[in-house]
């Protein structure tokens, strides 16, 4: 028996862990890092155990501090969630050899499917498809496009996709670095890349009596920079015949190597045609094996959801060595999850760090759980408001499903609950994945790997909002932010009357109240005046002011009642409504010349590391030149030089830490004579 | 506490002839106003905004905090004078950084916002208000300095200005000087005599003489920055504390010194919760007949000025013509003495002396503010009421007002004739705030009487030498008489004059009287009763 649990992992995973050992009884231990130390995660575990330091190489990937901790703390068992030390052979026997349970696979099952090149081989021995290898030398125009692999890679890390034979070295070697230094091993290879292929993939939840169970399939084919971003269960290409291949084929796999406790057996399906090896009386769509995970996956809601089986809760029970049924479950209804990022989809998916103001989605029937009545929506989040967001980790900040009788009612759901939601601070994904499941072609099944690429991303990332919802939210914001300003005038001591008065009141007046906002890349001024008769404000006609107050404004557009309900923080403005959300950031009434910057000025995007600078000061920059590059939430951001001229000065060197905003160097542009 | 009871009508056609006067009256005060912020119309003003500089009226706004309220001074002042209307300057009390304060703003605009003697009295009224409020001053400057051809009339009344910056300054009342452009010669010294002084680079311009005059004095060349630029005051002279780079860094660098004052009100505080009225400002005006002969029950107007409409009268029964009694205005405690039926009696009279006395001993020391309500045509004439006694009970009356320590409030709604203006508080008798309706009239008597008057006078004059009477001659001399004192009795000849602080919307009345009780409390507030040195209250 399990009494003690230790989640060697952090946010939404070791929460959801923990809701597991709750709902049977278990106890709970979190670690956590230093920017851990006030998450969720940590508050919520029974006893908690520091792991100095913040990046993961210091932490969270640090086994013997783990095991130490499961010792000090008097767990008697260790889930490792997914993505970290989750499918490190090494790790799991460390934990079984210190005396605890595993909750997992056995490490030599993880080690098999580690090596990806091995995991390829067992399989077509058992009879699973498998997609041809290439050799990275042997590589021809015919085989483009490829695929690099890493071969003890995951989560996309180091995939890398070559359309030209000459990129070829240049990637293979840049994916070797990426390996060497992601996992730890450098081996790649490459496969024929399915340029529009679709990522199905079938859980499989094993006892250690034999019982294998293939819990049907997922779909997980909306993906960017080969993360998934849009999951489902059951797939939409999938036929009733097609599932039964595909589990059967999962079994397969799984009893190949043994497998005991919850795993994934990746699929690649694809349309295409370009494999042409398809027999007579074959299934329509043909599908390899890709990969298997030897570990609980992010997007396991959406199989528990159709199933009605707690996973997390069975790999707790399977590890201490009860049995399956006989019977796996049937499946009810449609899941759909979406990830929530912190990423700016719109500018090259940049992942964004801060502080989480405010996160609240709207009627979620049940958090880390199955909902109750056969549908729902269900939240699995990491944070909370005023979560900060650190460099250090991955982006996501939740997870949202929504269970529906079908599919189109489900995206409806989600869709609604997404764009209802309330996320202030950080950039985020959110208006992009209610676009996705709005679109006619995911709501038409299509859902492809290339499905950014085909519909537009910058179209499927616009806002919600569009630019008359942004100057009506513009306007909500000053008119709460005249609200607020009564309010606060109202509790000054001495003079409450101030503040009781008509907001920006004139005997005399002259000219309107003026609020500068910026929405993205545009400035919107909002002029307005409070009179007798109501609002009056500069190009918003027939606009009528209903009510507002420092957390809304309630507005009358064309005989239609808004409500948009604003939040103020120091640095932004949120205002929500049915027209969408709009982030808008005060301008300054003035500005202090002691933080302005110097025209030429390139600033950090976000907090981060320079690890390297081409430049020295005095240098003749070309417009685009290279200057450094700064290191920030796992990936290298090449900071270059907006125009040409002269670079006049350099703030870092390399290994210097930046917030954002921070001036990085000085390009003086050069005057044409 | 009584709760004041509406008995206006708001759908009788009387109400809305009495609203479509007032509304019509308001019309013309709009188009006045309109003048005054069109300073020195759009030729200039377009040039002026061409230099990149902005408006006196932009600048204030900038300067205030965002959506807080703003009560311009004296807007109408030159009215009816040679002079542009309002006299080439801006002056009113507007918060920053939570701090009310007097503001003052000279508009280049007009004659390179040259002071002529109306900008002289205007700004005089804004010293006296920020002086008698302790209301820390911000002068926004950039003036021409006098205007020369009526320099006779400037010269040496005008040296009050700076005198009055440095007496607000030894009393303690920060005077604070942003300099936007010329403050020559004699205007040098209003940053010479401010507490704070910021200037803006390659715009301010002070120094006691210009180039051309340095070369005819001492034959020296000379230009405008060595002179005077606020380069120069920066680095050189420390007559600037502050170098602003622009006219909005400027006005940033107003706001942060006034943040650093740490300014306290000296006053009690107001009541932190109080109820609006009852009943609708808006009625307002709808209440004051156009023909002043008609009176008005003022508890109509108390009830939508006072807070809850509660209103506890003082005497109700006796010298009803006189309205008193105590009430609460946004959270201040406040009395007030309105008339009812125009005419002051001995009764009227002695019950105003008594309750002025009682609002004095009020408040532990502080005692209570007072509100004058004017429509009175005066004391009551004729035998019977000077044997009466009429005249000494006046002057109880206007004694008590004149010696009344509290801070007095007047709102002129109709008539304020003859000695009723002294005995409620007319502009000679310093009332901290003094605002008109566009219904108010003011004169020693009614036009008609006035004509009436001289026409006796006229008419006994030429009897007594024997003479006939003129008739024909007479009818003429007494409609332009009429003609003349009826155009001097109206608000804005009066406002022209700096005899009120301003002609106001009837329906912004409490806010006014809101603004002007919290600026009031900047200062500590006491009666007469607070030190025990004089008499007890006076029954009467």
């Amino acid at each position: 028996m399990i009494n003690r649990l230790l989640a060697a992992n952090r946010g939404e995973i070791a929460r959801r862990v923990f809701h597991a050992c709750r709902s049977l009884g278990v106890s709970t231990v979190a670690v956590y890092s230093d920017p851990d130390a006030a998450s969720p995660h940590t508050a919520e575990a029974d006893v908690s155990a520091r792991l100095p330091g913040a990046t993961p190489g210091e932490t969270y990937l640090r086994g013997e501090l783990l095991i130490e901790a499961a010792r000090a703390t008097g767990a008697d068992a260790i889930h490792p969630g997914y993505g970290f030390l989750s499918e490190n052979a090494e790790f799991a026997q460390a934990v079984l050899d210190a005396g605890l349970t595993w909750v997992g696979p056995s490490p030599k099952a993880i080690e098999s499917m580690g090596s990806k090149i091995e995991a390829k081989r067992l399989m077509a021995d058992a009879g699973v498809p498998v997609l041809g290898e290439l050799s990275s030398d042997a590589v021809t125009a015919d085989d483009l496009p490829v695929l690099i692999k890493a071969s003890a890679g995951g989560g996309g890390r180091g995939m890398r996709i070559v359309r030209d034979l000459a990129d070829l070295p240049k990637q293979l070697e840049a994916a070797r670095a990426e390996a060497q230094s992601a996992f730890g091993d450098e081996t790649v290879f490459c496969e024929p890349y399915v340029a529009n292929g679709r990522h199905i993939e079938v859980q499989i939840l094993a006892d250690q009596h034999g019982e294998v169970w293939a819990l049907g399939e997922r779909e997980c084919s909306i993906q960017r920079r080969h993360q998934k971003v849009v999951e489902e269960a059951p797939s939409p290409l999938v036929s009733d015949t097609m599932r039964t291949e595909l589990c059967e084929a999962a079994i397969a796999a799984a009893k190949a190597i043994g497998y005991v406790g919850a795993g994934t057996v990746e699929f690649l399906a694809d349309e295409s045609g370009r494999f042409s090896g398809r027999r007579a009386g074959e299934p329509d769509h043909r599908f390899w094996f890709l990969e298997m995970n030897t570990r609980l996956q992010v997007e396991h809601p959406v199989t528990e959801c159709v199933t009605g089986v707690d996973l997390v809760a069975w790999q707790l029970r399977i590890a201490e060595g009860a049995a399956l049924p006989p019977d796996p479950p049937s499946f009810t209804g449609h899941a759909i999850e979406v990830r929530l990022y912190a990423e700016d989809p719109a500018h090259d998916w940049q992942p964004q760090a801060g502080t989480l103001h405010r996160f609240h989605v709207p009627g979620v029937n049940a958090e880390f759980a199955i909902p109750p009545g056969g549908s729902g929506l269900r939240l699995d989040s990491g944070v909370v408001d005023g979560s900060v967001l650190s460099t250090h980790y991955d982006p996501m900040l939740a997870k949202l499903i929504a269970w529906a009788p079908t599919r189109a009612e489900a995206a409806r759901r989600l869709a609604t609950a997404l764009a209802g939601a309330r996320v202030h601070g950080v950039v985020t994904n959110r208006d992009l994945l209610a676009r996705v499941l709005r679109h006619p072609a995911f709501l038409a099944g299509e859902t492809d790997t290339g499905f950014f690429d085909r519909h537009d991303l910058a179209t499927l990332a616009a806002p919600l909002a569009d630019p008359e919802a942004e100057k009506l939210s513009a306007l909500a914001a000053a008119l709460a932010d005249a609200a607020a300003n009564q309010d606060h005038a109202a509790r000054r001591s001495g003079a409450p009357v101030l503040g009781r008065l008509p907001s920006g009141w004139r005997n005399v007046p002259s000219q309107p109240q003026r609020k500068r906002y910026r929405v993205g890349d545009r400035q919107v001024e909002v002029r307005y005046r409070l009179t007798r008769d109501g609002l009056a404000a500069e190009g918003f006609d027939g606009v009528r002011l209903l009510a507002s107050a420092p957390d809304q404004a309630v507005l009358e557009v064309g005989g239609v009642t808004r409500t948009f309900a604003v939040a103020a923080y120091p640095d932004m403005v949120c205002a929500d409504s049915a027209l969408g959300p709009v982030t808008l950031r005060p301008e300054p009434r003035f500005v202090d010349p002691a933080e302005q910057v110097a025209e030429g000025s390139l600033l950090a995007p976000m907090p981060g590391t320079v690890t390297a600078v081409h430049v020295a000061e005095g240098d003749q920059v070309e417009a685009g030149a290279p200057l450094l590059v700064l290191e920030a939430m796992k990936m290298q951001h090449p900071i270059n030089a907006a125009e040409a001229g002269v670079l006049a000065s350099l703030h870092v060197s390399v290994g210097s830490a930046v917030d954002a905003g921070s001036v990085l160097a000085v390009v003086e542009s050069q005057e044409e004579p | 506490m009584t709760v004041l009871k509406s008995a206006l009508d708001v759908g009788a056609a009387d109400f809305a002839a009495k609203r479509d006067a007032m509304l019509a009256k308001l019309a013309e005060v709009d188009a006045e106003h309109a003048k005054t912020i069109g300073g020195g119309g759009t030729q200039y003003v377009t040039r002026h905004h061409k230099r990149g500089k902005l408006l006196p009226r932009e600048r204030i706004e900038l300067l205030l905090d965002p959506d807080s309220p703003f009560l311009e001074l004296s807007p109408l002042a030159a009215w009816g004078s040679d002079y542009p209307v309002g006299a080439s300057l801006v002056t009113g009390i507007g918060v920053v950084e939570g701090v009310e304060c007097l503001i003052t703003a000279n508009d280049p605009t007009v004659r390179g916002g040259a002071s002529n003697p109306w900008t002289l009295k205007k700004a005089f009224r804004a010293s006296d208000i920020a002086y008698q409020n302790r209301l820390p001053t911000i002068n926004l400057v950039e003036s021409g300095g006098a205007d020369l051809p009526s320099q006779k009339e400037i010269f040496i009344p005008g040296g009050r200005m700076f005198r009055d910056l440095t007496r607000a300054s030894a009393a303690g009342i920060p005077t604070v000087a942003l300099v936007f452009g010329n403050s020559t010669a004699g205007g040098a010294y209003v940053p010479g005599m401010s507490d704070h002084v910021v200037m803006v680079k390659e715009r301010a311009k002070v120094f006691l003489g210009g180039p051309p005059l340095v070369k005819m004095a001492t034959g020296e060349e000379s230009d405008d920055e060595s002179l005077g630029g606020a380069e120069m005051h920066s680095r050189t002279s420390g007559l600037a504390d502050y170098f602003a780079l622009d006219e909005p860094d400027a006005l940033r660098l107003g706001r942060q010194i006034v943040r650093r004052l740490h300014w306290r009100k000296a006053g009690p505080a107001p009541a932190a919760d109080y109820d609006e009225p009852l009943h609708d400002a808006e009625d307002l005006l709808g209440i004051v007949p156009p023909d002043l002969k008609t009176p008005f029950d003022p508890r109509e107007v108390i009830a939508r000025l006072v807070d809850g409409s509660e209103f506890d009268e003082f005497k109700p029964l006796y010298g009803s013509s006189l309205v008193t009694g105590w009430a609460q205005l946004h959270g201040y405690p406040v009395g007030i003495l309105a008339n009812a039926r125009g005419v002051l009696f001995s009764e009227e009279s002695q019950k105003a002396a008594q309750f002025i006395q009682l609002a004095n001993a009020c408040g532990n020391g502080t005692g209570t503010p007072l509100i004058f309500l004017h429509n009175t045509t005066g004391y009551m004439v004729g035998a019977e009421y000077e044997q009466a006694g009429i005249i000494k009970h006046g002057a109880m009356m206007i004694n008590a007002v004149s010696n009344s320590k509290v801070p007095h409030l007047s709102i002129m709604m109709g008539a304020s004739y003859g000695a009723g203006n002294y005995g409620m508080c007319g502009r000679a008798y310093d009332p901290r705030f003094l605002f008109a309706w566009p219904s108010a009239k003011s004169a020693v008597m009614g036009p008609q009487q006035l004509a009436g008057v001289l026409s006796i006078v006229m008419r006994q004059g030429a009897a007594a030498k024997g003479l006939s009477y003129d008739e024909e001659g007479d009818q003429a001399m007494r409609a332009a008489v009429e003609g003349q004192i009826e155009a001097e009795s109206l608000p804005m000849f009066l406002s022209g004059r700096l005899y009120d602080d301003g002609v106001i919307d009837p329906r912004d009345t409490r806010t006014v009287l809101g603004m002007c009780l919290s600026a009031i409390h900047t200062a500590p507030v006491q009666g007469t009763a607070y030190d025990g040195a004089g008499f007890g209250v006076f029954r009467m």
